[in-house]
């Protein structure tokens, strides 16, 4: 194993010097203090705000700890947040796919919808954000599973319920799916929640590319899938330029 | 086959942007650019004219470069605009003579004031259907002309002309000083407290009365019509439409109906209503105004009822309170608890517009009681915007005969579901939020694309026009009067604060 990266030690210290008093410090003071050349100090000072986990006085220059070390450990994203900021991108999937577009967050093992638009047919159709559905057996909650963003362990310990014959109830087989949806980078469920509706979802990342929430497409089977019963390869385009415009908007760098 | 656009320039308070519309009305790609407020005194608000103009030619080629097209591909340009700004420039140097005094801004309080013991609101509302307020820019000309030396005697002269945002960017895309066209819509200029609502012509006693020479001004225009070719920027693309930006947000939510009305909610949220070819003059406080005239067709007119502050009661929430750091998060903070736990907050910032009208207000939170913690205040910040609605709507009810079937909605506000909640149920209507959130470029969009042919009529637009979100009132009745009972009383608390001198 390599030894410890040098420049991650240096923030540590750096955020450890920021953490120890209740006073702003210029680059300066944080250069001398650790013995660092200023230019290196900048740099690190610079990565560090850019992840939010510093900032800087606007007025002054100099430099605090950011909010964002508050909510480490929760992966922290408002999901009001998120539906603001993915509104138009989904709007957009809506109107070009055709079909219904949802959001969706993990809650206490549960996928929690946080946005949905209508299916842009002026059918009537009923507004489910804040339902909550089942991870294993729709698209959103298998991203989320596959992703990091939910453990998989409890789900399996508790038991896989079974919505419909297709439903995947056997752990080695969710687990293979979601290496799939891994390999991938989409999620698909093919009539596994309701006989007649299929759907497919792929990752919103933020920053770091640490998995925030998922975004599907979901409709009547015919329309989703081919006729080999494949999710529709067109409609997996459009899903993941969505997600990656969302991605970008959230500070997602790479994806 | 060459794929045609239309393309909208939405020249709004903050930005300016150019988006770009296919056939079918989706959008293809936005450029915008942000403009320098100044405010060089309390309640002093301007913009550099040159400036905005300079953005829109940044914006333009950005537009045109990221879809990959050249400008023959542009079928028709339309415009939507901050409405009221009042801009002057030099008609030989093209250089504005002073920043663009901004809608919001207050410095002709006292002007108006005074207008509204003498002559009254009665002379007005005769003829341009507005009563005297900070608002309009009329009363900003008669400022400039009584504290800019010689600028009274240059606009008699003809040297110096008047427009508003949208004059100023066709005068300058059609020639500037080279033989541009000086013309207004009459969407624009039924805010001027200038054009006589009727006829849609300056108004000479009004013109008389605030002492607006007519060489100055621009010629009012249907808001959708082949007004000319842009010379610089687009050369040889016709502009066909301009429209305030509110009307072109009627215009894109596809209210063409009488009836039929838009919520637009942004800093502050502007309601207008469709009432046909009647001119519906209000008696419960709201402005008549032209929603949009076509060609040679008979105008349509609306109810309007502007309400000064919404979303920047959030905004205040978030960067004067510091109690949420992004404004969605009030949402959040919000739903930690189960009800406004008896507080009220009437954000009365700078007096109340519609259906009050009342600049002698200023804001109020009433009820606190030690139980009030911060998400009682959050949920009283959202429920302002439900109650201001619910007020502007029971005027809108008691002017017309058209009762409102739903509330169409569109703006930032959007996104919050807890807010479009409370305002399905406190209006005890349907709230319907459509595909395209950006309804002012939309409305611009199909106005000039209507104008150039690209789309056949108003059916076809309306046809695109899709549901993306639809909330159901679900309050008890009940419960909904009481609170009405107890949100009313909070602003008659807010009413008179504001006494006519302080000390010295």
């Amino acid at each position: 194993m390599a030894g410890p990266v040098q420049s991650i030690e240096r923030a540590a210290a750096i955020l450890r010097l920021l953490a120890g008093g209740p006073r702003r410090l210029g680059l300066g003071e944080v250069a001398s203090s650790l013995g660092l050349a200023k230019g290196t100090a900048h740099g690190i000072l610079r990565t560090l705000q850019h992840v939010d986990f510093v900032e800087q006085d606007e007025a002054t220059g100099k430099y605090q700890l950011g909010a964002a070390l508050l909510h480490l450990g929760t992966s922290y994203l408002d999901v009001n947040e998120l539906r603001s900021r993915s509104i138009n991108w989904a709007d957009a999937l809506a109107a070009r796919s055709g079909e219904a577009v949802r959001l969706g967050t993990p809650l206490e093992g549960k996928v929690l919808v946080v946005h949905h638009v209508f299916r842009p047919d002026d059918t009537l159709q009923t507004l489910d954000v804040g339902t909550l559905l089942p991870l294993h057996a729709c698209s959103l909650g298998k991203v989320l599973l596959a992703f990091g963003a939910e453990p998989v362990e409890p789900l399996v310990d508790a038991g896989l319920e079974e919505y419909t014959r297709h439903t995947l109830v056997r752990s080695e087989d969710l687990s293979r799916a979601l290496v799939e949806v891994r390999e991938l980078g989409w999620g698909a469920e093919v009539q596994e929640m309701a006989m007649g509706e299929a759907g497919v979802a792929a990752p919103i990342r933020g920053h770091g590319g640490l998995v925030v929430g998922a975004i599907g497409v979901s409709g009547p089977v015919e329309r989703i899938c081919d006729t080999k019963g494949r999710p529709q390869p067109a409609l997996i385009t459009l899903l993941r330029e969505a997600a990656r415009a969302i991605s970008r908007d959230l500070g997602a760098a790479r994806w | 086959m060459v794929e045609r656009y239309v393309m909208s320039i939405d020249q709004g308070t903050t930005s300016t942007r150019c988006i770009l519309f296919d056939h079918r009305g989706r959008l293809v790609t936005v450029a915008q650019r942000e403009h320098r407020q100044f405010f060089p005194q309390p309640g002093w608000v301007e913009h550099d004219a040159s400036e905005i103009r300079r953005n829109l030619e940044r914006i333009v080629p950005e537009a045109l470069s990221d879809v990959g097209i050249d400008v023959g591909q542009i079928i028709a340009i339309g415009i939507a605009n901050q409405r009221e700004t009042t801009v002057l420039w030099d008609r030989r140097t093209g250089a504005p003579v002073c920043r663009a005094i901004v809608w919001q801004d207050v410095r002709t309080a006292q002007l108006v004031e005074d207008l509204r013991r003498s002559p009254g609101d009665a002379f007005f509302l005769d003829r341009c259907c507005l009563r005297p307020s900070t608002y309009f820019s009329a009363p900003r000309l008669r400022w400039l002309f009584d504290h800019v030396d010689g600028l009274e005697q240059r606009a008699r002269d003809g040297e110096v002309l008047f427009g508003t945002v949208e004059s100023w960017l066709i005068w300058n895309l059609t020639g500037g000083a080279d033989g541009g066209l000086h013309i207004t819509d009459a969407t624009n200029a039924s805010r001027t407290m200038l054009m006589n609502i009727r006829t849609l012509t300056w108004d000479p006693e009004l013109l008389e009365f605030f002492g607006v020479p007519s060489a100055m001004l621009p010629e009012i225009r249907p808001s959708i019509e082949a007004y000319g070719q842009a010379r610089s920027m687009l050369p040889g693309v016709p502009i066909t439409a301009a429209l305030g930006d509110q009307q072109a947000a009627l215009f894109g939510q596809t209210c063409f109906s009488p009836g039929e009305a838009k919520c637009t909610y942004g800093t502050g949220s502007f309601l207008v209503m469709n009432t046909g070819t009647d001119l519906v003059r209000s008696r419960h406080g709201l402005l008549t105004t032209v929603a949009y005239k076509i060609a040679d067709q008979p105008t349509v007119y609306a109810l309007e009822g502007p309400i000064a502050v919404t979303g920047s009661l959030v905004q205040w929430f978030r960067d004067r309170l510091g109690l949420i750091s992004s404004a969605p998060e009030i949402e959040t903070l919000a739903l930690t608890v189960e009800d406004n736990g008896g507080c009220y907050i009437v954000p009365a910032f700078s007096g109340l517009f519609a259906p009050h009208w009342r600049s002698d207000a200023r804001g109020v939170i009433v009820g606190l009681t030690s139980y009030i913690t911060k998400g009682h205040l959050a949920r009283a910040v959202l429920e302002a915007t439900g109650w201001q609605t619910r007020e502007v709507v029971d005027a809108m009810n008691a002017d017309s005969a058209l009762a409102m079937k739903e509330l169409k909605v569109d703006g930032g506000m959007t996104s919050d579901n807890l807010l479009m909640q409370f305002l399905a149920d406190v209006l005890d209507l349907p709230v319907v939020r459509p595909l395209v959130a950006e309804t002012v470029s939309l409305g611009a969009a199909y106005a000039a694309g209507l104008a150039a042919g690209f789309w056949p009529d108003l059916e076809v637009l309306r046809r695109n026009w899709h549901r993306a979100a639809q909330w159901m009132p679900d309050m008890d009745p009940e419960r909904r009067e009481w609170e009405y009972e107890c949100w009313k009383r909070a602003v008659e608390r807010s009413l008179g604060w504001i006494r006519p001198s302080g000390p010295a």
